[in-house]
C-alpha cells in the first residue's frame, strides 16, 4: 500500500495507515484492529439475538427452525466467532476505558493488558462453552 | 468568515457536530454493558439444550425480561455509535457517508425494535 499524495497539495509528510509496508505488526496495533473488527462483527451479529428472540415470540415451530440451524456445524461455529468475538470487545474495551482515565498508557503496561485481555477473554470463551456442554 | 474563535467553534461543534457528547455515551454505554454481557453470555450458555418451552418461561420472568431489554437497548445504541465512527473513519464522499451513516441508524433501530418487541411478547403473552 501506497500513501496516498494529493497532486495539488504540497509535498508534506502524511502518517502512514499502521497497516501496510511502514509499521511492522505489533501487539498493541494487533488488538487495536481487532476490537475495530470484532466490534463490527458484533454489530451484525446482533441479527443473531434478534433472530433467537423472533423466533421464541413466533412460536415452536419457528424456534425449532432456529435452534436447528445454530445447532448445525456452521451455526456452532457462527456461535463460537459470536462468543469470543464479544468477550474480546468485553475485555478489550475495559482495558481502553482504563486508558480513558489515564492508567496503563506506559509501554509495558499496553503489553501487560494486552497479554490479558487475549488470555481472559479465551478463558471467558472456554467457559461458557464447558457451560453450555457440560454443565 | 466566522468571528467566532476557533476555540469556540470548537467547544460548541467539532467537526461532528456534537462536540464530546458521542465520546462520553459510547462510554457509558460500556460501562453499562460490562455487567449486562456477563449476565447474557453466562445466561444463555446455561440455557444451552433447553427446550422451547423452557427458553419461553425464562424470558417470560420479570427479571429477566428487563435485563433482557437493558442489554438489547444498550447493546444496539454502543453498536450504532461504534459504527458511526468506523462509518466516519474510512468511508469518504459526503453522499456515501451520510448513506452509511442511515442504513446504519436505521438498521441499529429496527434491530432493537424488533428484539424487544419480541421480549415483550414473550413476557406479557
Amino acid at each position: 500500500m501506497s500513501t496516498p499524495k494529493p497532486s495539488s497539495a504540497p509535498e508534506r509528510p502524511l502518517s502512514p495507515f499502521m497497516i501496510g509496508p511502514y509499521y511492522k505488526p505489533q501487539l498493541t496495533s494487533m488488538l487495536s484492529i481487532t476490537h475495530r473488527v470484532t466490534g463490527m462483527g458484533l454489530s451484525f451479529g446482533t441479527l443473531l439475538l434478534a433472530g433467537w428472540l423472533i423466533a421464541l415470540a413466533s412460536g415452536p415451530d419457528a424456534y425449532a427452525m432456529y435452534a436447528r440451524h445454530m445447532l448445525a456445524w456452521y451455526g456452532q461455529i457462527l456461535l463460537l466467532g459470536w462468543s469470543w468475538a464479544l468477550l474480546y470487545h468485553l475485555c478489550n474495551g475495559i482495558r481502553h476505558l482504563f486508558w480513558d482515565i489515564g492508567k496503563g498508557f506506559e509501554l509495558p503496561a499496553a503489553y501487560r493488558s494486552g497479554y490479558a485481555v487475549i488470555a481472559v477473554s479465551g478463558v471467558l470463551t472456554v467457559a461458557v462453552w464447558a457451560l453450555a456442554y457440560f454443565v | 468568515m466566522s468571528l467566532r474563535s476557533p476555540l469556540g467553534r470548537a467547544r460548541g461543534l467539532g467537526s461532528a457536530k456534537d462536540g464530546t457528547h458521542h465520546f462520553w455515551v459510547q462510554r457509558v454505554s460500556a460501562i453499562a454493558l460490562v455487567p449486562l454481557t456477563l449476565w447474557f453470555v453466562f445466561s444463555v450458555a446455561r440455557l444451552a439444550g433447553a427446550s422451547f418451552e423452557q427458553v419461553h418461561w425464562w424470558v417470560s420472568y420479570p427479571a429477566v425480561a428487563v435485563t433482557l431489554v437493558l442489554f438489547i437497548a444498550t447493546a444496539l445504541y454502543h453498536s450504532m455509535l461504534g459504527v458511526q465512527v468506523v462509518i466516519e473513519d474510512y468511508v469518504g464522499g459526503e453522499g456515501m457517508k451520510l448513506t452509511a451513516l442511515l442504513l446504519s441508524k436505521f438498521f441499529h433501530v429496527a434491530v432493537a425494535v424488533a428484539a424487544i418487541f419480541a421480549v415483550l411478547k414473550v413476557a406479557l403473552a
